[in-house]
Order: structure tokens, then sequence, then C-alpha cells
């Protein structure tokens, strides 16, 4: 989220496309029935079906499950053709005006630069027209035909409300008046805020999703102000410190990205990651990269990183490849390329796609190790638990560790929130039995390891031999301790600009400006920095007070970076600093510094005369409508078809789906047509579980017992399937069996020309826990990730749908 | 446990003596469920079944999201769906919050023939005194909203207790507390009538022209209000009752039994009579003499 | 008291004996109001300030165990609710978050370390010494054995490919520190969390 939870009150339009808010966030959908009765907003949903979002909606529209771009390609249309753009903002803040080089092209579905063969761009017409100072040309009047906005407009063209329709199957009426709403925030003094979750990002153009949504926020002046923003909805607890931290395939600590076998070396790796300024006077935190790793290098390896081992640089692994992440995972493993596997929490089984090959994937583990609080389907994975986990355990030589954890009541730590709090919690009791935290089982195996290198020696010891690890308790390194080394320490007296002493060695940092790259600070993550200082634990502070009740609360725990709530505040005010909307100003321009309600994400005396761009995270300082090279399918969004689609893609038939995500062979093969399986399912969460973990507890069993799907009145008619009966559900890649939810909130859509059925299917079922055995939704799902980030496409692929008898056992269970 | 201290009842069920009622210069509460505000989350059911350590059975899917399907002894509320589909062919998903109306004229109380097991405090929320429970069921059918339920292994019946223990602490009901969206409210009831007032021209400004607040006069109010988008028409909330009262029956029954128990006539007799219309044929089983006589005993009769 | 429906009759003589006896001024003790709410249940229980570990709204949440801390008494989570003070949730909580308690106690939690042997058809306890040296012996022949120090080229790249992690998603961020620094430490590429589903 760019924003906060309860900012979302000061928004006067909410649209809930691409998540499903009131089921997902309860507790934070409060603030959109608050931004309705305090600051009469309206709220809209864009969803295939009618869900509990929907039903306190003022206008709902439908749509076919992977056809966001198209959706809101069209409303980028509607905005040009209708002028309903804050213009001075778009002008001041956006690449609007920016030229694009002139051998740019789109042509059939494709960007130029496509390399057939290899899947691939080759990216470098992707680019801004430069100077001789390597500066973007700029032509702020907009008359260039080959500026951004122009260009813009140029390829959203083909997306009429007709086309729109034909493609969405949204009905043309609530296709526009969706679209008054949100024109309706161009104002300077009014916002949108979107709240988006796994409904964009689990499609195999899912980046693209969202990237759509911010062009278009963008042209209303919505990023940066209060009320507006970028609001993706974060699934997990900590599924956000997590990759703060870098636990990501091609990640370290604070964004910071991996080595590649290119890189040899220390300066080649830098070389890559200088900070380029596009426009003249940018400034970029990435300008402090070398701090950033230098310090991370020190907090990790202490003494050992020195500058004649450029920092040991070589210690870190190097990629020969974008990353493995879970789908190039699992495709080793099920190729026999892996031979032991830890799942931390985690409940692959249950979660990847294609549960067919994950579990034979499994099986080609010499060992496999689950950390977990609870009794987990992967652990199992073994284990024969008929139709819902067929098995022969026999033949199955995979040795498993089944490690019991604590949870969150029987640990202190910090989890970080969607908004990028990080507040820390206390343990309330010790965890039952024998349950350890994960932090004392990782610490016992590295012990391990490191104990038989440093005795028996091995492979490349030296990273594991080095590794830092002063804390007062080794056994069980103590969170604060951590938390510290995050946050990071000053191993030298720091000066400010008078001389005076402002930290004395061995004391923990204020902010990432202090940073150094001579090896003289530490840090864990320097986006931490600041989290816990010599003044304390700041992730702990509990003081709710909020100024002008905007949403703020900026003594509540503590936000990275530097406790900033809201991210691009400079953009709230004009180009002189006054506040577009006066009646919700986040930080205006005082004459000499930078003052508000929030921590400015600019410099806190930059003057607005300095021409510095608001979006300070980019090298021209602007909000990008064209996204440079920063996308693998193109500067512009553009619809491509699920790869498992009912309908060609009628703009561009030669290219149905995304030309550069990577599909596996056996993947593509499992792949299947709308001739067998003619409707299109869609997978999500209900508010009464979460994923596989709450069919544990005993009261959401209650509220849930039970695996089902959803279908509309008219597709359970022509298949005589009755309320509550059973059904057999059946793609490509495997079945499930279970009971269907005759429903009016899923309706045929009219799609180029023809009617689309969407079966809805909940993800929770599995076959350990409380609730009854299910088959679990990956059953059926597709193993094809989003070609950015490898997201799985779990909202949008085929199905067939049968009429069936009930189970065996649910005959004799009814005799 | 003997509680002579509280002296805020103002009824008691199956008692012609005055209860203590000297405290009660108390204000009366009142739960209001906005059903425009409502997600149907069942958070309110989750915390009504944590909080009064209330587990019922994990049930089927039976086509809908109705979970458990019905209220029971162990589900004091529950979230009832409808899907309507409304005059301008645009779909409702109208879901109300059900439980205990806490009426300020109880058809359970006064339907009871058990004395003290039902009472009403002061502020008016209504509730069952288990250890007084005969389990006879004529709450039930007392109820214009078909609320308690009976609990076949202690016989005792149960229903939403307004989380009195929680507001004799100073606490909202548990369902209030965590209901995410604000659709349950709690307070007063002038406060709660007030606020439904805005809620209500809220509702009439984004075109439900019919919104308006659930009171039903029938039971000379309730203590449990809703804020219904379409007022006019109560039932189609998954068959709220358009104009709730106490069963004529029940009306009859209190009548009579009052003085036939004073003069100790043929009450019992009577009283069988009507469990007969209302619940069915009882056999009477030599045993239930001495039976009788020792819940007689249990009932506090002076040693 | 064991009651079936049969004893409607004994039953309504009981409430006739009670509301006469009362009528005849026997008083509320002879008719034994037994009228009190229910004992509030967090009087002195203890109580923690948490985070929910669902969704990424990180609701606050007090848990209120049974038990003072004192020594000799073995604290238990009894109940858990919304954080008024919390800007957010302000109290409030998901059916999820209300739930937490029936997690938290599932009878699915693990409580000893377990071992499946290959070709076995059950898990059986082991010591927590037993899993952590052999996981970390698997660990270290798997990772000796297969260590790329160099690629093809020449170029140091110090990486072990045949070993992965999946980090969890509700761990803290401190677990999650930690855990970097002794994956990649040993030169682990295949690491991902639950971000990407």
């Amino acid at each position: 989220m760019t924003n906060t939870w309860q900012d979302i009150k000061n928004a006067n339009v909410v649209l809930c496309m691409g998540g499903n808010a009131a089921e997902a966030h309860p507790c934070g959908f409060k603030w959109v029935i608050e931004a309705k009765i305090e600051n009469r907003a309206k709220v809209i949903v864009v969803d295939p079906r009618f869900t509990r979002t929907a039903s306190v909606a003022d206008v709902y529209a439908p749509i076919r499950p992977g056809t966001d771009i198209a959706f809101l390609s069209g409303v980028i249309r509607l905005l040009l053709e209708k002028g309903a753009i804050q213009r001075e903002y778009v002008r001041a803040y956006t690449n609007a005006g920016l030229i694009v080089r002139e051998d740019f092209g789109f042509e059939e579905g494709l960007f130029t630069g496509y390399d057939e063969q290899g899947g691939s761009y080759d990216k470098s017409s992707w680019h801004y027209e430069v100077d001789d100072q390597g500066y973007a040309k700029v032509d702020d009047t907009w008359q260039h035909p080959r500026c951004v906005i122009n260009l813009l407009r140029q390829h959203v063209d083909r997306y009429t409300p007709e086309m729109v329709s034909r493609i969405c199957g949204t009905p043309q009426d609530k296709y526009l008046e969706v679209c008054e709403l949100i024109a309706s925030t161009a104002a300077p003094d009014k916002a949108l805020t979107n709240l988006f979750a796994l409904g964009w990002a689990q499609h195999s153009v899912g980046s693209q999703n969202i990237r759509t949504m911010a062009i278009v926020q963008l042209l209303l002046g919505n990023i940066g102000v209060a009320g507006g923003g970028m609001n993706a909805l974060r699934g997990h607890s900590n599924i956000q410190g997590l990759t703060d931290v870098g636990l990501m395939s091609n990640l370290m600590p604070g964004y910071m990205t991996l080595p590649n076998d290119a890189e040899t070396n220390f300066e080649q790796y830098m070389q890559t990651r200088q900070y380029k300024p596009l426009r003249p006077g940018q400034t970029s935190y990435w300008q402090n990269y070398r701090s950033f790793f230098v310090s991370f290098q020190k907090a990790i390896y202490g003494d050992a990183a020195r500058a004649d081992n450029d920092w040991a640089y070589d210690w870190l692994p190097k990629l020969d490849n974008d990353g493995y992440d879970i789908l190039r995972a699992f495709e080793m493993m099920a190729k026999g390329e892996i031979n032991g596997y830890i799942c931390q929490g985690f409940n692959p089984l249950q979660s990847f796609p294609d549960r067919g090959k994950i579990r034979r994937a499994l099986g080609n583990l010499k060992f496999l190790v689950v950390m977990d609080p609870l009794d987990t389907e992967t652990s199992r994975f073994w284990q024969d638990f008929g139709p819902q986990n067929p098995s022969d355990p026999a033949k199955i030589q995979t040795e498993v560790f089944q490690l019991p954890t604590t949870c969150f009541a029987e640990e202190n730590g910090s989890l970080i929130n969607s908004a990028r709090w990080m507040q820390w919690h206390w343990k309330a009791t010790d965890g039952p039995g024998e349950a350890r935290s994960d932090i004392w089982i990782m610490t016992g195996i590295f012990h391990r390891m490191r104990e038989m290198y440093r005795k028996e020696g091995g492979a490349f010891p030296d990273p594991i031999l080095n590794l830092s690890w002063n804390y007062t308790d080794p056994i069980s390194p103590d969170p604060e301790e951590l938390a510290k080394d995050m946050n990071g320490y000053t191993f030298t007296d720091l000066n400010d600009a008078s001389g005076a002493v402002v930290l004395r060695a061995g004391q923990l940092l204020d902010n990432f400006g202090q940073l150094r790259d001579d090896g003289t600070t530490s840090s864990g993550c320097w986006i931490f920095t600041g989290c816990y200082t010599e003044k304390g634990n700041q992730m702990a502070r509990r003081d709710a007070s909020d100024p002008r009740e905007q949403g703020i609360a900026p003594n509540w725990g503590w936000a990275w970076p530097a406790n900033r709530r809201i991210m691009y505040n400079r953009a709230s005010a004009d180009p002189a600093g006054n506040p577009w909307n006066p009646a919700k100003p986040l930080i205006r321009w005082n004459g000499s510094h930078w003052v508000g309600i929030d921590v400015p994400d600019y410099g806190p005396t930059t003057k607005p005369s300095d021409g510095v761009g608001p979006f300070i995270m980019n090298t021209e300082g602007l909000g990008r409508l064209f996204a440079l090279d920063q996308m693998v399918e193109g500067p512009f969004p553009e619809h491509y078809e699920p790869f498992e689609s009912p309908v060609p893609n009628v703009l561009h038939p030669k290219v149905e789906s995304n030309p550069v995500a990577r599909v596996f062979a056996d993947d593509r093969a499992a792949f299947g047509t709308a001739s067998d399986f003619p409707y299109v399912a869609t997978t999500y969460r209900l508010t009464e579980h979460f994923h596989v973990w709450t069919k544990h507890g005993r009261m959401n069993s209650i509220l849930q017992p039970e695996e089902f799907v959803e279908i509309g009145e008219t597709l359970a008619k022509e298949k005589g399937i009755e309320q509550g009966g059973w059904v057999r559900l059946t793609s490509k890649r495997g079945v499930v069996v279970c009971k269907a939810y005759v429903t009016k909130r899923i309706r045929p859509l009219t799609v180029n020309g023809g009617s689309t059925h969407v079966i809805g299917v909940p993800i929770h079922w599995g076959f350990t826990g409380q609730a009854r055995k299910g088959y679990g939704a990956n059953t059926l799902t597709p193993s094809v990730g989003d070609a950015n980030s490898q997201t799985p496409e779990f909202k949008a692929f085929l199905v067939n749908i049968e009429k069936t008898r009930p189970p065996e056992p649910e005959n004799a269970a009814n005799a | 446990m003997p509680d002579l201290q509280s002296q805020d009842y103002i009824r008691r069920s199956a008692s012609t003596l005055t209860p203590p009622s000297i405290r009660n210069h108390e204000q009366e509460v009142a739960k209001l469920i906005d059903v425009s505000r409502c997600i149907g989350c069942k958070a309110c059911q989750s915390a009504c079944m944590e909080w009064n350590d209330l587990r019922s059975e994990v049930g089927r899917f039976q086509g809908s999201y109705d979970n458990p399907m019905d209220l029971d002894p162990s589900t004091w509320t529950l979230m009832r769906f409808t899907e309507w589909e409304n005059e301008q062919g645009n779909l409702e998903w109208l879901i109300r919050k059900d439980g205990c109306m806490h009426c300020e004229d109880p058809g359970c109380l006064k339907a009871c023939p058990a004395p003290g097991a039902i009472v009403q405090y002061a502020n008016g929320i209504v509730d069952f005194i288990s250890a007084n429970c005969i389990g006879c069921g004529y709450c039930i059918k007392g109820c214009p909203f078909d609320i308690p339920r009976i609990n076949p292994v202690d016989r005792k019946s149960y229903k939403c207790t307004l989380c009195s223990d929680r507001v004799t602490a100073g606490l909202e009901p548990a369902c209030v507390k965590a209901c995410p969206t604000g659709a349950i409210m709690f307070g007063t009831k002038t406060d709660m009538t007030r606020w439904a007032g805005e809620r209500i021209a809220d509702l009439n400004s984004r075109g439900f022209q019919n919104a308006g607040l659930y009171d039903p006069p029938g039971v000379g109010g309730t203590h449990v209000m809703y804020v219904l988008h379409h007022a006019d028409r109560p039932s189609l909330y998954a068959g709220l009752p358009d104009a709730p009262r106490i069963s004529p029956l029940v009306g009859a029954w209190k009548g009579l039994f009052k003085p036939l128990a004073l003069a100790g006539i043929a009450a019992a007799a009577l009283a069988g009579f009507f469990h007969w219309v209302v619940v069915g044929r009882n056999e009477v089983q030599p045993e239930d003499d001495a039976e009788a006589q020792r819940l007689m005993r249990d009932s506090g009769e002076p040693k | 008291m064991e009651l079936r429906r049969r004893g409607f009759i004994k039953l309504t003589g009981a409430g006739l004996a009670a509301s006469t006896l009362g009528a005849l001024g026997f008083g509320p003790s002879g008719e034994a109001l037994a009228a009190a709410v229910r004992p509030f249940k967090l009087a002195a229980t203890t109580e923690t300030r948490n985070t929910c570990s669902y969704c990424a709204v990180a609701c606050g949440i007090l848990v209120y165990s049974a038990g003072d801390r004192a020594k000799n008494a073995k604290s238990n989570i009894i109940h858990i609710e919304g954080d008024p003070d919390h800007p957010v949730n302000r109290g409030t909580l998901c059916p999820k978050g209300s739930a937490l308690l029936d997690v938290v106690h599932a009878p699915t939690r693990l409580e000893q370390p377990k071992y499946r042997a290959p070709g076995s058809n059950e898990f059986k306890p082991v010591s927590w010494d037993f899993a952590l040296d052999r996981i970390a012996r698997l660990m270290k022949h798997d990772r000796d054995a297969n260590f790329i120090a160099r690629n093809a080229n020449g170029a140091t790249v110090n990486r072990w490919l045949t070993t992965g992690m999946l980090a969890a998603s509700a761990s803290s961020t401190e677990t999650a520190y930690l855990t970097w620094k002794t994956v990649r430490s040993m030169g682990m590429l295949i690491f991902d969390n639950q971000a990407r589903v």
C-alpha cells in the first residue's frame, strides 16, 4: 500500500477491483464503510462474482476473469477522450511530456524488439530520446507526436466501450457508470483509492494489471494524496516483512538484488546499480546503494567483510537466471534435480499450482523438512488419504521431518503490515509441548552445520564459518538483538555538519542517511534504519494520536522508510508546494521547509523551485505512464488472454497470451482447451477462512465446514445441478468432487458474442484439520506465472463441470 | 448462584413476587444492527462462540453461506443470507444477523412457567437464568422471532444474553466489539435510535427510499434493532417478521395461570393442557411424582 | 439433572409450588433468585499485546491468559479480542481473528518433532537432537556434493542449487532476517516466500 488503512476513509471513490476487500480484509474494509458514511464516498466493485464486498457497494459491474487490462485501458481511453485528467499534476509529476525514441512501436500485439525464439524482448527501443547530457527530452505542451501521453492515447484507442464489453463481458451501461465515477476524481480536491490483491496479481499478466491502474491513478492525480494511492492489500501478516528482508529468489534485504554470473566483481555489480538521473537535478535513495550494500555485508559478516576482500562480495551466491522462484523450483524438483527442501510455515502441496505435479515432485526429494505449528498436508504428502491424497508410501523414499514451532502468541517480534508498519508484539505464553521458535530451529541447524564444517571441512566453508553471530544467547538469539542488527550500528563516532558528535561508536543508527560505504556502519536492512534506535524500540510504540484525524497515527509503531506513512506525499502538493486538496493536506512548503502531518517523501528543505520530481525512486523523478524497460511485456499494458481462455484474443489473434511468460514444456502440455473445458474458473478465499490454516480451528470449521464451488443458476439448470448437490469439476490437471452452491451472484457473461460461464472455486480445503476433507482448488490450477513476478495464474483457467453422485462414504452416511 | 443485590430486575418469569428492582435508574441499552453496513463476515458469530465458550458441531455445506444452518443451543447468533433481485433487476445480497431481539415485552418471559428462569434487567436485557430453566420449550413458542433453542443434553433453553456479563462489567457485547464494519453498534437505546436516523437519511440519499428502523411496536420495541434498506418489507431479510407480536395463546395462558396458581387449584392440569397444545402429548410416568418432589426441594422449598 | 420431555407435568408442578410459595410470603431467599449474570471471565487474567497472524491489516489483539505469571502457574490463553487502541482495527476483529483461540489450541497443533523414514507409512516421535543432527548432516552432505564454486567460465559463483527453502509468511521479521543470514551464507539460491502466491 502506498497509503495507510485508515487513510481509505479520505477517499471520494473506492474502487474494489482485483480483490475482494470485505471478505479478505474485513477490518481494513471498515475504512471503506467509514468513507461511505463520513465522506459520502461511492464504492465500486468490479468482480466476476457478486461478492460480500459487492453487497455494500454502490455500483457492481461483472467482469470476465483475466480481462482487467482491457477494462482499465478502456477507462484510460475515456479519461483522455473526455479530458478527465488532473492536467497540472500529469504535466508536472508524470512522464506524459517526455519524448519516446522513434524506433519504439507496437504492432499486432507485440512491442518492438520481440525475439520469437527466446520469447523475450530486446528493450532498447523502450526508452526516451535523450540529449547530449543523457537527459530525456521533454515537450511540456504535449504537441510532439511521440511524447508519452500521445503514444498512450494511441495505444488505448482500440479499447472502445464496445470492445471492452466484447472482451470483458461487462454490460456497457455498467461499464460507463463505473467510468463516470472514476473520472469524477480528476478534480484536484477529489481522490479515488483502489484496493486490490491477488485478484490482479494471480494472472499471467498480473503485474501489468496493476500497472494499468497505476496509469489511471497518475492521470487522475491520485497518487501521493490523502484518500488515493495504489493499495495492494497484502495477504499474510508478515509477507511484507519477508519481502522487505529479501526472502525471495533474487533479493537481498531492503530490495537490493543478488548479483548474477556476469557481475564477477563488486565494481561490476555496482555499475549496473548506479543511479543515473534521466532529468537534471533528480535525487534518489538508490544513490546510496553502495552504502546500503557495504553496511549490509558488515552486518552479516562483521570483521570478515573488509575493503580488501570487496566486503566479502564473493560470498554471496550468484544467480545464473532471473531467479529460482517457486514454479522453477518445483519444475526442477519434478525432474529430480533437487534433493532437499525446507518448508518453514509454508504448505506448498496446498498452495502451488497443479497439485498432482507438486505431490509427484515432493516424492522425488531425498529429504523434506517442515517447520510449522500445525499438521500440514505437505508434511504428510506421502501418506494415503484416499482420493484427496492418493499415495503409496512404500514407493516414496523421502525422509520427512515434522518440526513443531511456536506461533504468534508464543514469541516476541515484529510483523510488517500492508502499510509498511512495523509493529512489535509480545509473547503471551509458551508453546505447547516441545514446540520451539523458528529462530531456535534455524539456529540449531546452522550451528550443527557450522560445527561440522569446522571439524570436517567441506565445500567453501568461509561464509558459514564467518557469519556474524554476536548474540547474548547464541542458541536462541533474542528478537530484540536481531532487530537492532537490522537497524544497524555505527563503529565510529558520527558528527553532524557542525562537527558535534551525534552518535558514539557502538550506538544504534537513527536513519539510513547515516550509512557509510567505508565499513564504519552496519545495517541488516537499510530501509529499517530508525526502527530501533538509542531511544528504544520504535516498533513497540503505542501512541494512537492522529493529527487532523486524517489516518496517519505517526507514533504508533514505526513505518519504513523513515517512519513515512504515505508514499510519494510530495505529490499531494502542487508544484509550488500548496496542497491540491486544502481540506486534506499531507505536507506543504512553508518557505523554508516541508511541513505537515507526515514525514516528507522528499528532501526536507528541497525548494519547490529546484525542480526535483516527486517520484524520487525513479531516475527522471516522475510517475511513469510509460514504464521504459521496467516491465518484461512492454512499457504500456496490453490485453493478453489467460493461458487457458474460452475465446481468442480479438485484438490480435496471433498473440493470444503473454508473449514473454515463461512456460515449462510439461506445464504447457497440461493446458486445456475450451472445447474440452468450456467454463472459466477462478479461485479465491472465503472470509471465514485463512488459506488452509484455519480449518484446523473448530470455530472456523463451523462457519465454513466443507468444500464447495459456486455456479450460476443458468449453468446449473443446463447441467441439471441442484442446490447443494454433488458435482465433479475437472481441468486438464485434475478432478475435484464437492458440493455446488447454485447462486444468483454469478451470471453468464456475453463475451465476443457468446455466453461465458464463470465457476468460483474457494481454496480452503485439504485433508488435515477439523473441517471436512477436500481436494483443494490447486488440484485444478495451471502452472504458469506472471511474466514479471511468476505469481501463478490462479484467477483464470478452464474447467468442466458435471453433476455427480455423492461419494461412497456419503451414501453410507445418508443411508 | 443467588444474586440478591443486583436489585435491577424489572421482570421475572412465572413469578408473583416483586423482584428487587429499586436500582432502576438505569438507561436502557440497545444493539443496533445496520444491515446496510454488514458484509456478512460472521465475525459476530466467531466472537459470540469464543466469548461464550460455545462450539456447535462442524456441519455440512448445504447450498448457502448460512453456517450452522440454524440457531442451535450453541449458536446464539447467525448470519442469514438472502439473494434478492430487486425491481430494477439488480441483485441485492441481504445479510441479516439473527439472534435474540431482547424485546421490551418479551414473549419468552411471559410464556415461561419456571420461576426466575427468564428475567429482564432494568437496562432491557432479557436473560435466561439456566439454573431455573425446566426445558419445557414454552419460551420458543412464546418468542415471535423463533430464537431460543433447547439443548437435548441438559434440557435447558439457550439464547443470546446480550453478553450480560460484559455489559455488567462495562463492556459492549462481544459481537459488537468484533464487528469489522461497525454494522453492529451498542449504546443507550436513545443514542442508537438517533444514530439509526442518520443512517436512514444516508440510505435515503443513496436511493433506498424505504430505509427505516426496525423496532417493532408489537413487542413493545426491542433492545436489538435493525436498520433495513427495505424497512417496508422486513420479511425479505430471511423471514424477519413484518409485524411481530406475542402469540395470543401466551396472553391467554398468562391471564389464567397466575390466579389459578395463587389459588393452588389444578394448575398442573392446565399447564399440562397447554403443553399438549403447544408441544405435544406427554406420557406421565409413575416415577414423575417422586421426581416432582425432588424438584420442589431443589427449587427452594424451605427446609 | 436429567430432564426429558415427559417431565413436563412435574416441572410445572415445581413452578406452581415455587410461585405459590413466593406469593405466600416466603420471600426471595426461599425462591432462590439465582439470577446472577455470568461472572466476568477476564477478571484477573494477564493481558498481552499482540498482532493477528493472518492478513496484513495486522489488527492489534489482546491475548488473555489465565495465570498471573507466577512461577508455579502454567499460563494458558483463554481469550483473544481486538485491541481498542489500535488505529486500524480499533478493537474489531474479523471471523478469523475472533477465532484465533481455536487455532492456538487446535487439536492438530504439533507438540513434538516427528520423523518419517524412507518408505515408511508413519511418523515416529524423535528428539530434537536426532532431528536437527540428521537434517544438518543431510544438508551438509548435499551441499558438499553439489556446491558450485565456479561456473563454466571460471567465474566465482558460490551457489548451491540442490537444496531449497520456502520461508514463512507469518514469522517475525527477526526470524526472517536470521533465516536469510543462515540460508544465503550457505549459498542457497532456491529460496522464496508466500509473496508469489
